[in-house]
């Protein structure tokens, strides 16, 4: 095929977007993030890749709320997805504003995705690189939804999703782990996910807990690394009862 | 006949106002509340025009929100009171806003302020500020009573003696008043003064 759609968004000869799919390679260049919903908490974890000596940690925040109920992980281009979430953030201050209504987690998944599909229509524009995994509660019925986006602009709701780097180990981990969880169980399951394919410790990963009264909570290094010590435990225990029985004849 | 007056006291900010909506000669109704809770700490009174009125205070309100998400930390009152007067003056000379604000807030670190914003987009801070036909008499009231540092009790009992004064000096009276108070515990309604109730007339 000639190498003409390779540099804007147009179709190749056989169908595919090429800058889409490059864009969907720098995700999975991106850092791990998973999402899981449980009956009455969500949670997001993402891998914090190890911060250099002299940077400031805290100016690298990489799950952000979008309203009071709403909140954003998101895997690859991060100067991308500081675009995405301002403009999120405007629009659930306008959809506010104009139908005295805050944002469904459904309408604003379906405003990011419709911008990130328009830059794949659009001249002299690149997609977004990133895919983002959106959680929030509906703001009536209360019901916790999980979404995620990619740059094609794409959206679907998940029980529990990942994206980024090594996704598919953490969603294979997930899809043969998942059962509905509520409050701490939800964050563990979040936790084990994301130890599959990141090195275990509390400031290695950002984690942060949605709840419908509370709202969007970033946990402390001090209770992740708490988190992951029970986790283990757990793993130790589980493996020591492997070994255990046989002996016992 | 619209009626807005604040004042600050030990610790805290009052902003009262009339609760009528009317059009020409007609009474709409008594129970309208002007006092917009502009975030946690904020109180932004406002008169002018109904829907101006509407309209550019829950915009504010939004931007106010809108700049907490973006940073993590909310507005100042003096931020808020700058921003507000920015709108206002950009719209002046195009399409100009009719509506005149007294924006009260509690800062943590520089404690309440009142902010006395009018139609033309002047910002003044003050320690007590009144807008409509019944600041000829709440301000009057206010210069003669008022002290710094006053209780909560000494400055509901000086706004009470405001409403007096308007309910028996201005022509048209607003029968029914709204008293809200922003303090380190946030901002919230502190009470009602009523003098027309709205009872449910049985069906016939």
């Amino acid at each position: 095929m000639a190498r003409y759609d390779r540099a804007i968004t147009v179709f190749s000869p056989d169908g595919h977007l090429f800058q889409v799919e490059y864009a969907l390679e720098a995700v999975r260049k991106g850092n791990a993030a998973v999402g899981v919903r449980g009956t009455d908490t969500i949670v997001l974890g993402v891998e914090k890749k190890s911060t250099a000596k002299l940077q400031d940690s805290r100016s690298v925040r990489k799950i952000v709320s979008l309203d009071d109920h709403i909140a954003l992980a998101c895997a690859g281009l991060k100067a991308d997805a500081r675009v995405l979430i301002n403009r999120a953030r405007i629009e659930c201050q306008s959809h506010r504003l104009t139908v005295e209504d805050p944002v469904t987690v459904e309408y604003i998944t379906r405003y990011i995705a419709g911008l990130q599909q328009k830059y794949t229509q659009s001249g002299g524009v690149r997609p977004f690189g990133l895919s983002t995994l959106i959680v929030g509660f509906d703001p009536y019925t209360g019901v916790p939804s999980l979404y995620q986006t990619d740059p094609s602009g794409t959206f679907s709701a998940w029980k529990a999703n990942a994206t980024g780097r090594n996704s598919n180990s953490m969603r294979e981990f997930l899809e043969k782990n998942y059962k509905e969880t509520s409050g701490q169980e939800t964050v563990k399951l979040a936790i084990r996910a994301l130890l599959e394919v990141v090195e275990s410790g509390g400031k290695n990963i950002e984690v942060a807990v949605m709840t419908k009264d509370h709202g969007l909570r970033q946990l402390e290094e001090a209770e992740i690394d708490a988190i992951v010590a029970e986790i283990e435990a757990e793993k130790a225990a589980a493996e020591a009862a492997k070994k255990g029985p046989p002996k016992e004849t | 006949m619209e009626c807005v007056f604040g004042l600050v006291g030990k610790d805290f900010a009052l902003v009262v106002a009339d609760t009528s909506a009317v059009h020409s000669i007609l009474v709409h109704k008594s129970n309208e509340d002007k006092i917009m809770l502009l975030d946690s700490h904020k109180l932004m009174g406002a008169s002018g025009e109904a829907g101006d009125r509407v309209q550019f205070t829950e915009y504010i309100q939004k931007n106010v929100a809108l700049y907490q998400f973006r940073n993590g930390i909310p507005l100042t009152t003096a931020a808020a009171a700058n921003f507000t007067r920015g709108e206002l003056a950009t719209a002046l000379r195009k399409n100009p806003y009719s509506v005149n604000i007294l924006l009260a807030g509690y800062d943590k670190e520089t404690g309440p302020s009142l902010y006395y914003i009018d139609y033309i987009a002047s910002v003044h801070k003050v320690d007590k500020g009144a807008f409509g036909y019944g600041s000829y008499f709440s301000l009057a009231m206010m210069d003669r009573h008022y002290r710094s540092n006053m209780s909560v009790e000494e400055a509901v009992d000086l706004a009470d003696k405001c409403i007096v004064e308007i309910r028996s000096r201005l022509v048209v009276a607003p029968p029914n008043f709204v008293i809200k108070i922003v303090d380190k515990d946030g901002a919230r309604e502190y009470g009602w003064r009523e003098t027309i109730k709205d009872t449910q007339v049985p069906a016939a």
